[in-house]
């Protein structure tokens, strides 16, 4: 209590010195080098990733998700350059083909080769992931630092915006829109982008509501610091590992939620492969057990999907490991 | 503490609000008007005009919306011009059935979940514990649909124990009368709900473990099963009611694609159907109703954990 009062009133206090602000800052920065947020706090910093870049690199399991993550990716985007195939023109010659040397993986019910449409398939998933979970981390950060940093009734006001898109649950609002809407790769960015950022939302105005009542906070703001100088040179920096373990796991949820709705047949149109769709399609030959148009997309959704997590659960541990030692 | 749930209550109110405007843009964005999709593509203005007027399109937006919200607050959800029901009765006729699967799931998953959550905070870092957080995880990575395709292959195409569809029959006591049918579908369900808890079981029973009224119980001289069993146990419930209410859009997400994979006669499957026919009012009315629950969930969640909880502190 006794902290949140003094931070109200270096608030009071600091509005007048914030039309002089500009000044002092200037002067600040000429005369004072060594304040916090100068060189002393960077090598501070430095030391710390190199900490927690040691700590992640020990947890096997955490290494293991990052080769796994790799060697995906290089599957599927410089695999297509040594083994071509055509996955645009439907062959009704060469469909449901078993595996064989010309097919390592076989055809679909279309006659697209497997292994290529593999490849194809994974470089939606990842492209969409990727993006989806920048940018969602990005607005969701931005919306959740605004929100925080404000507080009050503003605060309420954001948080029950984001908890009433929360309320609906994302496949269903998705359906809802893939209903109306037919999908492009960008509009499905969007759309999955603008369901996902309430979780970095939520969870970086929690850090910043927690961050803004610290010492080092009133101190910049005693310091004449504007609102804006507290908000990208200290909180944002403070709140970056949650943030980065919160977007390794967008990125698994967004595969995974690429993975359904293709599934359900409301993502990307034909041609386009996705690894959801090409199950889609399969399912439809589980009596006749062309294997091969089922499972390896799903192991390859299960395999990537799981590197991913464990990044993020190695970041995290590794995250709390910094914690444990300060 | 009612002066918290009075809060809390509100705020649940606000967010229904907001979620019906938000379904009413959607409604409204469809491309060309609802008019078009019923009468067809080959309506003439004149007949637009004639529906748009029957149905009271044509006034003012805002007058729509609160003309819409006062439907809800009836229980009115919509009618179905496709299937020529209401959109009430289309789901009161698949709310038994979706009661069964969800209902047996959550129930069974819970089971499960709990006493391996316990064993594995009690043996932490021994084989059970790696063994059981391997499982939850690779559950948790899988699309829904493949555990479902997985079990179908394994029991239904090679083994043929089971049938690959869920019950087709019109009533509950239909449903019921095919068990085999249901086996499938249900220990889809469970498997993925139990793959969600289990991670928050398995951190909650390690802190409630570290907490000193179990060393207490320890220095009185209780045995590990006692202690298990009458204080970890019961302490272990709190988080599992907030986590009941929070999982519980999961589940009915999840409950959508199980549906849809063993064609199951439920709310869920009746929802995805009529949005690829383009049966907008049944997809519109069920997304309000599944954010009811949604909100509903979360709010028993937060009442019942200040209620149950006697160290929350309310702000």
């Amino acid at each position: 209590m006794p902290l949140t009062a003094r931070a109200d009133s270096a608030v009071g206090d600091s509005a007048a010195a914030v039309t002089s602000g500009a000044l002092l800052d200037g002067e600040q920065a000429a005369r004072a080098p060594a304040a916090p947020g100068g060189r002393g706090d960077a090598v501070r910093q430095d030391a710390s990733w190199r900490m927690i870049a040691r700590a992640f690199v020990d947890n096997k399991l955490a290494l293991a998700g990052l080769i796994m993550v790799v060697l995906v990716a290089l599957f599927c985007f410089v695999g297509p350059l040594f083994w071509h195939t055509n996955q645009v023109s439907t062959n009704l010659f060469l469909v449901n083909k078993p595996p064989s040397a010309a097919h390592p993986l076989g055809t679909d019910d279309l006659g697209y080769d497997v292994l290529g449409r593999l490849m194809a398939g994974g470089q939606s998933s990842l492209e969409v992931g990727l993006a989806v979970a920048l940018v969602a981390t990005a607005f969701g950060v931005l919306y959740g630092v605004l929100s925080g940093f404000a507080g009050g009734v503003t605060d309420a006001v954001m948080m029950r915006f984001v908890d009433i898109v929360l309320a609906i649950p994302v496949v269903y609002l998705f359906i809802d829109l893939a209903s109306e809407f037919k999908p492009t790769l960008w509009l499905l960015i969007l759309v999955l982008s603008l369901l996902s950022w309430l979780g970095p939302a939520r969870l970086v105005r929690g850090e910043t509501l927690s961050l803004r009542v610290r010492e080092f906070v009133e101190a910049v703001r005693t310091m004449g610091g504007r609102s804006g100088r507290i908000i990208v040179r200290h909180l944002v920096p403070n709140t970056m590992g949650t943030i980065a373990v919160n977007a390794t796991f967008q990125v698994a949820d967004a595969i995974l939620t690429l993975a359904v709705l293709s599934y359900l047949g409301f993502s990307l149109p034909p041609p386009t492969a996705t690894w959801g769709g090409m199950l889609e399609n399969g399912v439809n030959f589980l009596y006749d057990g062309y294997w091969w148009e089922i499972y390896p997309a799903g192991v390859f959704i299960v395999l990537t999907v799981v590197a991913f997590n464990f990044i993020g659960d190695g970041l995290r541990d590794s995250l709390d490991v910094r914690l444990q030692r300060r | 503490m009612i002066s918290y749930i009075i809060r809390r209550i509100g705020q649940a109110v606000i967010v229904l609000v907001g979620v019906t405007i938000i379904v009413f843009i959607l409604e409204h964005l469809l491309p060309g008007s609802i008019a078009r999709a019923i009468i067809g593509p080959r309506a003439s203005a004149l007949q637009i005009a004639a529906f748009n007027r029957q149905y009271g399109l044509d006034r003012s937006l805002p007058v729509q919306y609160f003309s819409f919200l006062n439907q809800l607050i009836h229980g009115n959800l919509g009618y179905s011009f496709k299937q020529n029901m209401s959109v009430d009765a289309i789901v009161a006729h698949d709310l038994p059935n979706d009661l069964l699967l969800v209902g047996v799931s959550l129930a069974l998953a819970l089971l499960i979940a709990i006493p391996v959550g316990i064993m594995q905070a009690a043996r932490r870092n021994g084989m059970v514990d790696y063994f059981a957080t391997g499982i939850s995880f690779v559950l948790y990575s899988m699309p829904s649909y493949l555990l479902g395709l997985l079990l179908i292959a394994l029991f239904a195409v090679n083994l043929r124990w089971l049938p690959a569809e869920a019950p087709q029959q019109p009533t509950i006591t239909g449903v019921l009368s095919d068990p085999a049918g249901l086996v499938l579908p249900i220990a889809t369900l469970t498997l993925i709900t139990c793959a969600l808890f289990s991670r928050y079981m398995r951190s909650s029973a390690i802190d409630s473990l570290a907490q000193d009224y179990i060393r207490t119980a320890r220095a009185k001289g209780l045995g590990q099963v006692a202690i298990l069993s009458r204080h970890l146990l019961r302490n272990s419930l709190i988080p599992v009611v907030t986590l009941v209410g929070i999982s519980l859009p999961g589940i009915l997400t999840f409950g959508l694609i199980v549906e849809q994979l063993f064609n199951f006669p439920g709310i869920g499957l009746a929802y995805f159907n009529a949005a690829v026919d383009g049966d907008y009012p049944v997809v519109f009315g069920v997304t309000v109703l599944v954010a009811l629950v949604t909100v509903l969930g979360n709010l028993f969640a937060d009442v019942a954990y200040a209620i149950l909880d006697p160290r929350v502190r309310y702000d």
